[in-house]
């Protein structure tokens, strides 16, 4: 493999890893606050660094398998989660009620632990399956530090875009955007678990977006069930 | 102790939130994924169909 085809491959590669961690951190950012988001971040990119520094090669003996799985099913729990809220508020959005702690908005003296675990999580899963990457395009070429840079400059790339379109993010609707953060975190959450459960996606990676698709289609079908219950539900009941 | 409490508060609250159908079905689906396809069958469709209709289950409990 020469010195171009390894850095394009490598860049192609971390990108559509960089895509899925940049996702969430977008996603848990604008809903739950940028500052645990960025901690729970640079928290994941340290440990990583430690890891692959500590490590090397040794890194593809990582059991990512069960690492999918425990990351996955929380995703998937807590993606659930929000979105049955998110549900509930678009379909009575006068109906009162205190927030559950994973919903509540930081404040901005402590750490919001939701935000950093969520954001921990996503950087540290995507970023080992891209170290991964580079490790194993790397070795086989015996240019590791030229796989490294197309995997640095494809999480810059991709980083940079989610920088960009934060603040179109920040104009949408509180309920709405926790609607899509919890689709995404399901769909997301869905993928990882079942292949930590060792399940082979028809189509490899893209069944994410099948996953998307018809996550969003029964979403979209109990909101108007609930708007529907809301609308033909007696008065003061 | 009462970081140990806080530790543990913090998890239940991340993984159970207030319906503990959730995390269980899930955790079942999983289960039952691995088992089948350690039997040699494609599981890929259960875990899907799982998540949509927990959430439908959690939805109608709410509602």
């Amino acid at each position: 493999m020469n010195g171009m085809f390894l850095i394009l491959a490598t860049f192609l590669a971390a990108t559509i890893e960089g895509v899925e961690m940049m996702t969430i951190l977008v996603g848990v950012g604008t809903t739950r606050g940028w500052r645990s988001t960025f901690l729970g971040a640079v928290a994941g990119f340290a440990l990583l660094a430690g890891l692959t520094f500590a490590l090397g090669n040794a890194l593809l003996n990582i059991p990512i398998q069960g690492l999918r799985l425990a990351v996955g099913a929380m995703l998937l729990i807590l993606g659930l989660q929000w979105l049955k809220k998110a549900l509930l508020r678009i379909a009575r959005p006068r109906a009162k009620r205190q927030a559950p702690a994973a919903l509540q908005p930081e404040s901005h003296e402590k750490i919001d632990w939701y935000a950093f675990v969520v954001a921990f999580k996503g950087v540290v899963l995507e970023g080992l399956e891209i170290a991964f990457i580079v490790v194993t395009f790397g070795a086989e070429a015996n240019q590791i530090g030229i796989a490294a840079a197309g995997a640095v400059a494809a999480l810059v790339v991709v980083g940079g875009v989610a920088f960009l379109i934060r603040g179109w993010l920040s104009r949408i609707p509180r309920e709405w955007l926790r609607f899509a953060v919890g689709l995404l975190l399901s769909a997301f959450g869905t993928f990882w678990a079942a292949e930590g459960a060792r399940v082979r996606w028809p189509g490899g990676d893209l069944s994410l977006l099948g996953l998307l698709a018809v996550m969003a289609a029964a979403a979209f079908a109990y909101l108007a069930l609930l708007r529907f219950h809301a609308a033909t539900r007696p008065a003061g009941s | 102790m009462r970081y140990i409490i806080f530790f543990l508060k913090f998890w239940y609250d991340f993984i159970i939130g207030d319906d503990w159908t959730i995390a269980a079905l899930i955790g079942v689906a999983i289960v039952v994924t691995f088992w089948l396809v350690r039997s040699n069958i494609q599981a890929w469709w259960l875990l899907p169909i799982t998540a949509i209709l927990t959430l439908g289950v959690s939805l109608w409990h709410a509602a």
